[in-house]
């Protein structure tokens, strides 16, 4: 049975600000499904309206098959994670954590049994009779983790989990959390406007832009198979290159780019017909470099952004149009003005 | 900063300075000093030094009885302020709901009615319903005047205190009256003992609409303290002033100090 349903959810805060507009969404059992998007794009709001704490003008919220719209959110048997952890600072972490199980009728012993359990966890045994404001933002976090997951939620839901942490710290959780929810099974729907964390994470990545869905996949599928430009864009570096199609046969459509030549591409989002007008998307990472001469399309390195490990660069292609190009360097960075010749695969080049 | 270059500017300000301080202080050090002059006329120089005038105000039976009336009324009444006050800030704060602009200015209003008005229009409002004075309306009219107050110290945190806080403790299964117990009250604890203690002080304090408002033969501290000095200024004015004042500053002082013990032990 599929752990959450939402079946044409809208939430109006006004009618003209649409937050949340006619979204399907499932999240299977056992799932880790993320919400991802730019800020605005109503992914908080769609969490809040699964949690109870936001209710939806249409349509209707299923949790394990029952419909939930009137139960409030006391009653839905879920964990939540909040950015800003929301530990309640007047309590020791026993008794934060052992909240949840005080309203369930669990025994003594056995509420001491879980919190240790649930401490056990994440890693942090033994902190029971400090207050929050005595441990760091990511022990925080990882209490809070715990909080929700001691009284065994039917859906755990974390908004924006790991933002108010640095970098490091930031990593180190985004493994731990995935480790502990594989671990656990528990579904868990996670909201963040970090791609890298959506496709290192997730089951399901489920893109949002302005209240709808643009896309929801496997996390190689949505950076893979883009079907817009928005998830092209929203995920990774992507070049968008103005092209026609010239002819459609079975190794892959040709499409001609004006002065810069012609190229290949293995991949359509959509049936696509000789002398149409599209966008071929070209992640930048998948551009090879080649001295000049090699066939591809020839091109000058306008711009060099040195990244250390890696090297950024602007190619112009012939007629004007740049190019975004990601190396990573074995030898030396190219040089500004050089001449080369990119090299691009046609099963990397995708027609939107 | 120029510290290091003290110029005329900077003396005359310090200089100012320490006269508005003078001129606020002085008074108050004047009556508290007089409290304990052993002579019968209040005035300097001081003779000797003695508890006198304070065992004259216990003895005296209708200052004791001002006295009594001041205290239940200032706890009377600020206890119905900060229980009306604490739940319509929520409201203010965390719920919408039709005409809530409108309440909330109407709730800050008695904070810019000069008192005089209210005290007449409170007065006249009894008279249009036909009722005698008492001491129910003295009892109201405090918790009209000091309501804002706690209103405006309650909002003030509950704007600071992160709803998420709520919503953590609604998720993990307590409904909202067990969330307003076990994590809301316990978090805005200081704000409502500072909105207690405003609102008692500022009872205990009041004379202006008080005199409207008090029934005849019932006294205040403050309004006594006024018919006293009526007839005569008699050193015990100064030890009932000198206590008013213990009371009036201690009151707050004692409340911050246990405020901040209480935050502490988290
Ligand atoms: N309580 C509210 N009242 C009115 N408008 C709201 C409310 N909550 C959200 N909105 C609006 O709804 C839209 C979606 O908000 P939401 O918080 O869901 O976005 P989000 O995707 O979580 O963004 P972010 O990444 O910034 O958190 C925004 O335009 C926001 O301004
Ligand atoms: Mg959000």
């Amino acid at each position: 049975m599929n752990a959450v349903e939402l079946h044409r959810i809208t939430r109006r805060f006004s009618s003209a600000v649409v937050a949340v507009d006619n979204i399907d969404l499932t999240v299977p059992a056992g799932a880790f499904v993320t919400l991802l998007g730019p800020s605005g794009c109503g992914k908080t709001t769609t969490l809040r309206m699964i949690a109870g704490l936001e209710t939806p003008d249409e349509g209707d919220v299923m949790i394990k098959g029952n419909r939930m719209n009137e139960v409030p959110i006391h009653r839905r048997n879920l964990g939540m994670v909040f950015q800003n952890y929301a530990l309640f600072p007047h309590k020791t972490i026993y008794d934060n954590v052992a909240f949840g199980l005080k309203y369930r009728n669990v025994g003594k012993d056995e509420i001491r049994r879980r919190v240790k359990q649930a401490l056990d966890i994440v890693r942090l045994p033994g902190v029971e009779e400090r207050f929050p404001a005595q441990l760091s933002g990511g022990q925080q976090q990882r209490i809070a983790l715990a909080r929700a997951l001691v009284i065994e939620p039917d859906v755990l839901l974390l908004d924006e989990p790991l933002s108010a942490l640095d970098a490091n710290l930031r990593e180190e959780m985004r493994v731990e959390l995935k480790n502990i929810q594989r671990r656990i099974g528990v579904a868990t729907v996670f909201v963040t406007h970090d791609q890298g964390e959506a496709l290192a994470m997730s089951d399901l990545v489920v893109v949002m832009n302005k209240g709808h869905i643009e896309q929801m996949g496997a996390p190689t599928e949505v950076y893979e198979q883009p079907r817009s430009e928005f998830v092209a864009s929203f995920l990774g570096n992507a070049n968008f290159l103005p092209a026609t199609v010239r002819q459609v046969a079975s190794d892959g459509i040709s499409v001609d780019l004006g002065a810069a030549g012609a190229l290949l591409v293995s991949d359509a989002a959509r049936p696509v017909s000789p002398g149409e007008a599209v966008k071929v998307v070209v992640r930048a990472e998948k551009i090879d470099i080649a001295p000049p001469g090699n066939g591809g399309l020839s091109a000058t390195v306008a711009d060099v952004d040195y990244l250390g490990s890696m090297a950024r660069y602007q190619m112009e292609l012939p007629g004007g149009h740049r190019l975004l190009s990601l190396v990573s360097l074995k030898d030396r960075a190219l040089e500004l003005g050089q001449s080369v010749s990119l090299q691009i695969n046609p099963r990397h080049c995708r027609i939107l | 900063m120029s510290a290091d270059r003290p110029d005329l500017g900077w003396n005359g300000l310090q200089l100012l300075t320490l006269c508005v301080y003078i001129f606020m202080f002085a008074p108050i050090i004047v009556v508290v000093l007089l409290a304990f002059n052993s002579a019968r006329t209040g005035s300097f120089p001081m003779e000797g030094f003695s508890f006198v005038w304070f065992g004259k105000l216990f003895e005296n039976a209708s200052i004791m009885d001002a006295f009594q009336t001041s205290l239940v009324l200032a706890v009377t009444s600020s206890f119905l302020a900060t229980a009306i006050g604490v739940m319509a800030a929520i409201a203010l704060i965390r719920y919408s709901f039709k005409g809530k602009a409108v309440i909330n200015n109407l709730l800050s209003l008695p904070l810019l009615m000069p008192e005089v008005v209210l005290g007449v229009a409170l007065l006249m409002f009894l008279k249009f319903l036909e009722q005698p004075r008492s001491y129910m309306l003295l009892l109201l009219g405090h918790t009209i005047l000091s309501l804002p107050y706690v209103v405006l110290v309650v909002q003030a945190r509950l704007v600071g205190m992160r709803q998420h806080y709520e919503e953590a403790a609604m998720s993990l299964g307590a409904n909202r009256l067990q969330t307003f117990f076990a994590v809301t009250l316990p978090l805005m604890a200081p704000a409502v003992l500072g909105g207690f203690l405003f609102a008692a002080t500022l009872s205990f304090d009041n004379i202006t609409a008080t005199l409207f408002w008090k029934k005849p033969g019932i006294e205040t501290v403050p309004t006594k303290i006024f018919a006293m000095l009526r007839t005569s200024i008699s050193p015990e004015i100064n030890a009932l002033g000198a206590v008013m004042i213990v009371i009036t500053v201690a009151l707050p002082l004692v409340g911050g100090f246990v405020v901040r013990r209480f935050a502490k032990g988290k």
